[in-house]
């Protein structure tokens, strides 16, 4: 008998019981709907970070205080940037187009009896051109208001929304904790980013207001810098780098006490974080599968008792028992191949919409759909093998006896 | 002379070890020619379904020797004897045996698979069997949807498909009324007049053994006797 024969029978058996085969193979569906779903709505989670990161260029370098960003984060203890390291690195370091102080803190902003709580972002006018931010309406401050912490401030389109109600902002008057703030400029949407961070949820304000008023000290939360010339970002690192260990009093042999990281390396380290959780997932999705697999080796041993007499039937009228067997493996096969086909449906349709909802690109991955199925196949054949070894193992004569 | 087409010498067939051991066969020597319409008859116990198994080659004998085609089956290991019914024996059940929710021309079908005949022959060759049993145009039907004697008749169609040497039938009346019982045994006796085809048959009716040329009567695991039936029933008129 050739193999084709045996797939038609099995498709045949599993049309006769379509119910039973759909609720067999429901495990198999639902772990390869979940494994497929979860790698690439992760996939997605990842590129969109590192697209995020990228579009900012790849000439930025962006300095925190303490080793790590990313998981087994450690700042804790490192002291923060003084306003005169950023005038340190603009006068020593050669080659810099610009270096951007940023310091933030969470505030509760009120405008026309309405209140928000938001991220105020203490920066210099560079901050604009260096994070790619374009302006809608107004302006952004100047440099007379930045030297003199001015209490000005240029705000997101989020907080148009939810405190002018959609109105111009422009020129009106928020209240910061204890002061009150001229709105002279607003950002065009830059509009949700990955974990559905919203990035025009954000005040930005001179440093020095942001010091003087908010914060109470001269500490800069982190520092951005752009390079001048992409070539220069290595030479450029290891001034940056030395200048700090000098300006942070680090001994000779001791570890920074702050990171160096460019943007490829930071897009690295987030997306490491939700590579993390995508393997993770994965994993528990790929349990399911194995208990899917269960599930078929369970309803195939059922199915090996309840059609003994057919069985019979077969060996009588001069089927071997490799072909029995083979009918079985080839039916336990094409009801997991096709459950892992429904799943690949199925997860695709979910990956699409939860990439829209996730707001993450949505990345057809050819890889784990054809691993997918052909594990969903592995499982047909592993699971599949022991029932079907015992029906082609069956004496005719107690077959065709059996009620 | 010519070599039978089966012929048992002293064949036994013993069930269990020891005290409780049951001997079904105590020494069976039965030789079948082609072409021959026997009855197998006994009360229940006396080795008639243990026999046919053996002749079906779906049982081994404990000892003596089967020659089938003066091939000593004993020899022969599971999936050899597999091969031989698939291509020499024909069954037909009691129980009619066909796979349920699975049309008659699909249960006809079945052994052509086996045998690995591709999809038009195997069309072509179980239509023409399902006519020869008088079904023609019944083929869509599942075995739910057709009487006991249309049942046994697929099934004698499935068993003939083939063009086996020899058709094996065991109690095929057993689960007919009499009308059904005795279109079954025309239709039998039909095809071993018609087309030589050898028949053996268990039964314990006489009237359905009548049909036979040949009766064999086994008592306890033996041949208690061994008669011709010079005047079988349900021959034409013309011959008798």
């Amino acid at each position: 008998m050739m193999l084709w024969n045996a797939v038609l029978l099995a498709l045949r058996e599993i049309r006769r019981n379509l119910m039973r085969s759909f609720l067999t193979v429901l495990g198999i569906v639902i772990g390869v709907s979940a494994v497929i779903t979860m790698v690439t709505l992760g996939n997605g989670a990842t590129r969109s970070v590192s697209d995020q990161i990228a579009s900012l260029g790849s000439n930025l370098l962006i300095i925190r205080p303490g080793q790590h960003l990313g998981p087994g984060r450690d700042s804790a203890g490192a002291a923060a940037f003084r306003t005169a390291d950023v005038e340190a690195l603009r006068s020593q370091v050669a080659g810099l187009a610009a270096v951007v102080p940023v310091s933030s803190k969470s505030v509760t902003l009120v405008a026309m009896s309405r209140n928000w709580s938001s991220g105020v972002t203490g920066t210099s006018r560079d901050w604009f051109a260096t994070g790619k931010w374009q302006v809608a309406a107004g302006r952004i401050f100047n440099e007379a208001e930045e030297r003199a912490g001015a209490a000005v401030c240029v705000i997101g389109d989020t907080l148009r929304r939810e405190l002018f109600g959609g109105q111009d902002p422009v020129g009106r008057q928020v209240r910061v904790k204890q002061f009150s703030c001229e709105v002279i400029g607003l950002l065009a949407s830059k509009g949700q980013s990955t974990m559905g961070n919203d990035q025009d949820d954000l005040v930005v304000m001179p440093l020095r207001t942001v010091q003087r008023r908010l914060t109470g000290s001269v500490d800069v939360g982190s520092l951005m810098i752009s390079v001048r010339d992409d070539g220069a970002m290595d030479a450029a690192k290891e001034q940056i780098t030395w200048l700090m260990r000098e300006r942070r009093h680090i001994g000779p042999g001791d570890n920074d006490d702050f990171s160096v990281m460019d943007t490829r390396q930071i897009a690295e380290t987030l997306s490491g974080t939700t590579r993390v959780m995508t393997g993770l997932l994965g994993a528990v999705a790929a349990v399911s599968l194995l208990v899917g697999g269960i599930g078929i080796m369970n309803i195939m041993l059922v199915s090996v008792t309840e059609r003994t007499r057919e069985i019979g039937i077969r060996l009588a009228i001069g089927a071997l028992e490799r072909e029995v067997l083979l009918q079985f493996l080839v039916e336990a096969v094409a009801l997991a191949s096709l459950g892992g086909l429904v799943g690949i449906v199925l997860a695709t349709l979910a990956s699409m919409g939860g990439a829209a909802l996730m707001h993450v690109p949505y990345l057809f991955n050819p890889g784990i759909n054809l691993l997918s199925f052909g594990f969903s196949a592995a499982i047909g054949v592993v699971f599949g093998y022991v029932p079907a070894q015992r029906a082609a193992r069956l004496d005719p004569i107690e077959a065709l006896r059996h009620e | 002379m010519s070599v039978p087409l089966i012929a048992l010498t002293g064949v036994t067939r013993r069930f269990g070890d020891g005290p409780a051991a049951f001997q079904a066969l105590r020494g069976v020597d039965l030789s079948i020619e082609e072409g021959e319409f026997v009855a197998i008859m006994g009360p229940s116990g006396s080795g008639k379904s243990s026999l046919m198994n053996i002749l079906g080659c779906l049982d081994t004998p404990s000892g003596g020797s089967y020659r089938f085609r003066g091939l000593a089956v004993e020899a022969l290991d599971r999936d050899q004897r597999a091969r031989l019914r698939r291509h020499a024996l024909g069954f037909v059940f009691q129980g009619f045996n066909l796979l349920a929710r699975t049309s008659a021309q699909e249960n006809v079908e079945l052994p052509l698979l086996y045998r690995g005949e591709g999809n038009e022959r195997r069309h072509q060759l179980a239509r023409a069997a399902l006519a020869s049993v008088g079904l023609e145009g019944w083929g869509h039907h599942t075995p739910a949807e057709l009487s006991g004697g249309q049942q046994q008749r697929v099934a004698i169609a499935r068993a003939l498909v083939t063009g086996p040497s020899l058709l094996l039938a065991d109690e095929p009346t057993g689960n007919l009324d009499t009308a059904r019982s005795h279109e079954i045994m025309a239709l039998l006796t039909g095809l071993n007049r018609d087309k030589g085809l050898t028949v053996v048959m268990v039964t314990h009716e006489a009237d359905m053994a009548a049909y036979a040329r040949r009766i064999v009567r086994l008592v306890d695991g033996l041949i208690a006797s061994d008669t011709r039936n010079d005047a079988p029933a349900g021959q034409p008129e013309s011959t008798s």
